[in-house]
């Protein structure tokens, strides 16, 4: 049984105890822990299911690269799947719950698969679920749901309590690592003067030498790195952070940093998660390394862990996972557990060890009165959810001949891999060490910054140093190279001497024993999350499977949460080894960020609930919100759909609306509507080159319309352009225009015609503009008193400066609607006043607001096209009949070859007509024409589709606008569209002016 | 003529930082050619500052000029003497290709001020705001989270910041939630 020990413990404080829950189960704890340790020292051997098997799984590691103990932590909004709970630190009131069980984690139905292992070998989702087809959705989809994945989803009612913020950083050195290597590397750094981040996932210095030991210049290792530590803490060119993992390595030095603020203690004020945003001249990796499990049958029971993470918390939180602890081995550095069980009088009671010979190391546990039996190997674990007995066996051979031990905890170590994630992410290479048998990073290969030089060093055991001396000397060097490629002197130190134990050399081994039979091959674990076995790889070989990344998705190798951190060095050397092939030639699968999952919360940063997305406000914005809008969005603005009076429906709105700007008096706020003023000697002939039709010639104090195509010739935007003076026009542009529209004039004039003398401003936001429409338009403003706004004073289409009441204004005679029209610009600081003396003015005309449902609607009826709705990036003018907007003058417009194409000019484009159904229904938008007759994929042909489609309450039927093939030359025939309703509306093809076809309205 | 009111009217907030919204602020969008002497004049006329150089600010309370591009400059005067100071521009420039319009009531202004302004602004826009790296006299036109948005320091420990007008509501829920209390980054 796992169990706390009476003494040990650098971490924790057992003066301060902590109380937490797992499965409901109340436990104890003590500040320092991880829940990792917690669970262990509770003797919960035991954490969770695989994801495919359901087979138990316990603690395997004490680290980031823990595959097993994910559990649920946190309730209600605070609940978060897949934690894992060697990364959790332990705090008062925590509470877990174990995942991938049903009903309970002591009895799981789930786990029958095991049984049926057989039948769910590697690739089992390719072949299985394709034939019978109807299987799929009555059968298989079912079952897998019912038994696959992991953590539950938090409740869909929930919502995360806590709040996340990013921070842009900026450093010369960033060193990722915060053991001796790294702090190591940050002083040789930081001694040139450059500036220097360095940041530690953990919430501790030091890293594994601590549990480790060894010596440094002469003194013990714990106080060399204390003494390193408050250096650098010192240092004013020096940013630490603990809780702070380096996540993501990505172009131009480009870092991400995932600092965790309060996950150890939930609740306390401020953000949550902080994303770093890093841009550092050069990093420096100091990830450290992992050690690797051996594949022996039965290495997934709880209790088989690796000989690292068990003197971890040994020597770290003062648990041992065992009483009785068997080490297998194939190199000297397990010895160290072997040493830290004894000196806390664990019972050791065997060490094998694969080499024949073992070295010195082996010697000093020897004299600690432990057998090592060199040679040997464990040919299986027994026990279901804990482990009860080791068979041994000799290495060489296929597991016969098998020695039974009974023993409650096995320590493994397969040797170690460098974390050479954060060197691979932006394209560090990789070379393979045959002596130590992992890859390190390829010095001569790093990732390439935008001068085509490395920006990242690689430094001690992330670089394949796995003794102290080296990792001091290699982190030293590695802190001067990049403060030195950061455009900084180094200073000429020398790296202190690091001393530890002598250690023979490590023996490369892939299976444990050798040559194991296939029942023993079925039963050791590669992928202890996804279930993935040697004999699954294997297979997945003997079926063709030559790329690792392919074998990786065929038998879900390496892709589970942990993605591969125990077992992809051990799954690709099987698989070389199954290819007869070398395991650099069979090489990685590709190195991803993040390096372990981070929140999606630090990723969205500040932007969820207010300020999940930008909400662009006009000036009378709360007035609508306080009068009733029905809020539409217009790329990032609001603007009211219709004011909805109490007890009416958005359509009744809209009705009122559209009849009582036809009959009385209607006030829309327009300031959405883009302005870009346009200046300068070349600003006409610069106009006559976006709009298709003539703006050059337009007079001072009058308004044109115009269109404006791409250089492919298709409209992108139309609007009304007031001339201002001999030198300056006004272009109103769509509401989702005047970006675009000015970006589009800027590039014109930045790159293409960068001598013409013109500038552009945008002054959109300048103004606040209110339409007023109606019968009664002119006799609202002439209440209001001021400018002369009568017919010849201001004719239609021109505009006048001048004074409405109190307001400074500019005042345009232009309509959309076919009414009697003004649209009054005032500095948008006074729009909200200038709205309030129009509406307090207008009340004796029967003035209401209106929305853009009702200015769709007027304008429909007057057949005058939007874009966006008649438009939709494929359109040209002549498609809309807009021949007339087309100069013949001009010798080049943008848009004018393009015109000239012949798909252009083709004479079954669709054109624009209005639409009238047979019974005055309303077409569904975005309904289609069918004609006669199929096509290839045996659909009906098309031959239109409705633009626009509306009620129009001034009409009392449904209107509409469409693209028909020949459609001008065929007013009067009925079509069919086909609604989604069942229903085929018989539609007559008509004129699409349906309303005041001469003008007469807006002309008084 | 009616009050005019600005976006937020004064609205503020106090956190880690103190955000305001300092009110209505004149300002004039000028587009030429920087290197001409009777623009630099305009400039000097109207703001008593010479022409910036790449992300300079010259700013004294509610007058100043700051770069905003190699053909473009903000020209800061008090919102009242707005009309009067365009127009002397207008007229001074009106020999020259170039364009001075009014652009006051198009934009919002906020002032973060406090030890941990520097902080806050970090969260939100992609620039190196450390001491060493930005100081007052300086500018940069960059944004905040999803909006465009340029800042300067009035002093060691205040920023200016100015946005959209009709952003104003998101850019100060922005900064309230930068400068929310126990968010302190403590690095600058």
């Amino acid at each position: 049984m796992s169990s706390r020990l009476a003494k040990q413990g650098r971490l924790i404080d057992r003066s301060k105890p902590v109380t937490f829950s797992f499965n409901g189960n109340s436990m104890q704890g003590y500040e320092g822990d991880t829940l990792a340790s917690a669970l262990l020292a509770n003797d919960q051997m035991m954490v969770g299911r695989s994801f495919k098997y359901h087979r138990p799984r316990g603690v395997v590691a004490s680290g980031a690269e823990e595959p097993n103990a994910l559990v649920g932590l946190g309730q209600g909004n605070r609940f978060e799947p897949n934690q894992r709970a060697t990364t959790t630190e332990l705090f008062n009131g925590l509470t877990a719950i174990s995942q991938n069980h049903w009903p309970s984690l002591e009895f799981d139905i789930g786990s029958v698969n095991t049984a049926l292992a057989r039948f769910l070998p590697a690739g089992f989702y390719y072949k299985m679920f394709i034939h019978p087809k109807p299987f799929w959705k009555h059968i298989y989809e079912p079952f897998i749901r019912q038994s696959a994945g992991l953590g539950k989803a938090p409740d869909k009612d929930s919502r995360d309590a806590d709040t996340y913020e990013h921070f842009y950083s900026f450093a010369d050195v960033l060193v990722i690592g915060g053991g001796i290597a790294g702090l190591q590397s940050a002083k040789a750094a930081a001694l040139s003067g450059a500036k220097v981040m360095l940041i530690e996932q953990t919430a501790h210095w030091g890293g594994r030498t601590l549990v480790d030991g060894g010596t440094v210049g002469g003194k013990p290792v714990d106080k060399f790195v204390e003494q390193l530590v408050s250096e650098l803490e010192t240092m004013d060119n020096v940013t630490m952070r603990t809780r702070c993992m380096g996540a993501g390595v990505y172009d131009h030095g480009y870092v991400l940093g995932y600092e965790r603020l309060s996950d150890h203690r939930p609740g306390t004020q401020g953000p949550r998660h902080r994303l770093w945003r890093i841009r550092a001249k050069q990093v420096v990796t100091a990830t450290g390394a992992i050690e690797r499990p051996l594949s022996f049958a039965g290495n997934d029971v709880p209790g088989v862990m690796l000989a690292s993470a068990m003197r971890d918390y040994v020597v770290n939180w003062g648990v041992t996972p065992g009483q009785r602890v068997v080490i297998a081995t194939n190199n000297d550095d397990a010895y160290r557990t072997a040493i830290a069980l004894k000196q806390v009088g664990v019972n050791v009671i065997r060490v094998v060890d694969t080499r024949a010979t073992a070295g010195p190391m082996a010697e000093e546990v020897r004299q600690l009165g432990v057998r090592v039996d060199p040679g040997k190997a464990i040919a299986k674990v027994k026990g279901g959810k804990r482990v009860k007995n080791v068979q041994l066996c000799n290495q060489d051979g296929i597991g016969g001949a098998r020695e039974e031990i009974e023993c409650d905890a096995v320590a493994m170590s397969g040797g170690w891999s460098p974390v050479v994630h954060l060197w691979s992410h932006c394209g560090g290479k990789l070379i393979w060490d045959d002596a130590n048998a992992y890859f390190r990073p390829d010095p001569k290969r790093p990732p390439l910054g935008a001068n085509g030089d490395g920006f990242v060093v690689a430094a001690g055991s992330s670089n394949g140093h796995l003794s102290l001396g080296e990792v001091i000397a290699d982190a030293h060097a590695a802190g001067k190279a990049a403060a030195k490629a950061a455009g900084f002197k180094p200073k000429n130190t020398r790296a202190p001497s690091g001393e530890a134990a002598e250690e023979a050399p490590m023996e490369a081994i892939w299976l444990m024993p050798a040559n194991a039979e296939v029942q023993l091959r079925m039963k050791s674990w590669l992928d202890f999350q996804n279930d993935v076995k040697v004999s699954d790889v294997q297979l997945a070989a003997r079926e063709g499977y030559e790329s690792v990344e392919h074998t990786k998705r065929y038998t879900t190798l390496g892709m589970a949460t942990d993605q591969g951190k125990l077992s992809n060095i051990n799954g690709l050397a099987i698989l070389a080894d199954s290819l007869d092939s070398d395991i650099p030639k069979v090489g990685t699968t590709t190195f991803r960020p993040p390096y372990t999952p981070i929140s999606l919360g630090a990723i969205g940063g500040e932007a969820r609930g207010e300020v999940f997305q930008p909400i662009r406000r006009t000036p009378m914005h709360d007035w609508h919100d306080a009068n009733g809008a029905d809020w539409e969005p217009v790329g990032q603005w609001r603007r009211p759909y219709a004011y909805v009076r109490p007890g009416e429906s958005v359509h009744d709105a809209v009705n009122r609306e559209v009849k009582n700007t036809r009959d009385n008096l209607g006030i829309l706020d327009a300031s959405t509507l883009g302005k870009l003023i346009v200046k300068g000697p070349d600003a006409g002939k610069f106009l006559d080159m976006l709009y298709t039709n003539m703006m050059s010639t337009l007079k001072v104090g009058k308004c044109r319309y115009g269109l404006m195509c791409s250089e492919n010739g298709f409209l992108i935007d139309d609007g009304v352009v007031a001339r201002i003076d001999e030198d300056t026009w006004l272009c109103h542009t769509t509401t989702g225009g005047a970006e675009r529209i000015h970006a589009h004039m800027e590039e014109w004039l930045q790159t293409e015609w960068w001598d013409w003398k013109v500038y552009v401003a945008n002054v959109t936001e300048q103004y606040a503009q209110v339409a007023v429409v109606g019968p009664n338009a002119r006799k609202v403003l002439e209440k209001l008193g001021g400018m002369d706004v009568s017919k010849d004073a201001l004719p239609f289409m021109e505009w006048r400066d001048g004074k409405i009441g109190d307001f400074d204004c500019r005042a345009y005679r232009i309509s959309f609607s076919g009414e009697l029209s003004y649209e009054i610009a005032v500095p948008a600081s006074q729009g909200q006043a200038f709205w309030d003396a129009l509406f307090a003015a207008g009340q004796k005309f029967g003035v209401m607001p209106y929305g853009t449902e009702c200015l769709h609607i007027l304008r429909a009826e007057k057949g005058f096209i939007m874009i966006g709705d008649e438009t939709d990036g494929t359109v040209i003018p002549q498609d809309l009949g807009l021949h007339w907007a087309l100069s013949k003058k001009k010798e080049d417009y943008l848009g004018k070859r393009a015109h000239s194409r012949s798909h252009m000019t083709d004479p079954d484009r669709w054109k624009l007509v209005g639409l009238e159904t047979v019974d005055g229904s309303v077409i569904p938008d975005g309904a289609y024409a069918v004609g006669e007759g199929v096509n290839a994929n045996g659909q009906r042909n098309m031959i239109g589709r409705v633009t626009s489609t509306y009620f129009s309450a001034n009409l009392g039927k449904g209107i509409a606008m469409g693209l028909v093939k020949n459609g001008p030359d065929r007013m009067g025939e009925i079509i069919e569209f086909p609604g989604t309703d069942d229903k085929i509306y018989k539609v007559k093809i008509v004129d699409p002016v349906f309303f005041d076809k001469d003008g007469e309205k807006q002309n008084v | 003529m009616s009050e005019p009111i600005s976006a937020l009217n004064h609205a503020s907030y106090d956190g880690i930082a103190k955000v305001e919204e300092s009110g209505l602020q004149g300002m004039i969008t000028v587009r030429g050619n920087l290197s001409d002497k009777v623009l630099a004049k305009a400039v000097k006329d109207a703001t008593g500052q010479k022409v910036p150089g790449q992300r300079e600010a010259f700013v004294e309370g509610d007058t100043g000029v700051c770069w905003m591009s190699p053909d473009e400059l903000l020209v800061l005067v008090p919102y009242a003497e707005l009309n009067a100071k365009l127009a002397a521009m207008t007229d001074a420039l009106s020999g020259v290709h170039a364009l001075a319009v009014n652009v006051s009531d198009a934009r919002a202004v906020f002032r973060v001020s406090g030890n941990s302004a520097r902080e806050v602004l970090a969260k939100l826009a992609p620039v190196d705001l450390s001491p060493e790296a930005f100081q007052p006299g300086q500018i940069r036109r960059s944004r905040l989270a999803q909006v465009a948005a340029a800042f300067w320091m009035d002093d060691t420990d205040t920023f200016r910041v100015v946005c959209f007008r009709s952003a104003a509501e998101y850019v100060f829920e922005l900064l309230k939630v930068a400068a929310q209390p126990g968010s302190e980054v403590g690095v600058y």
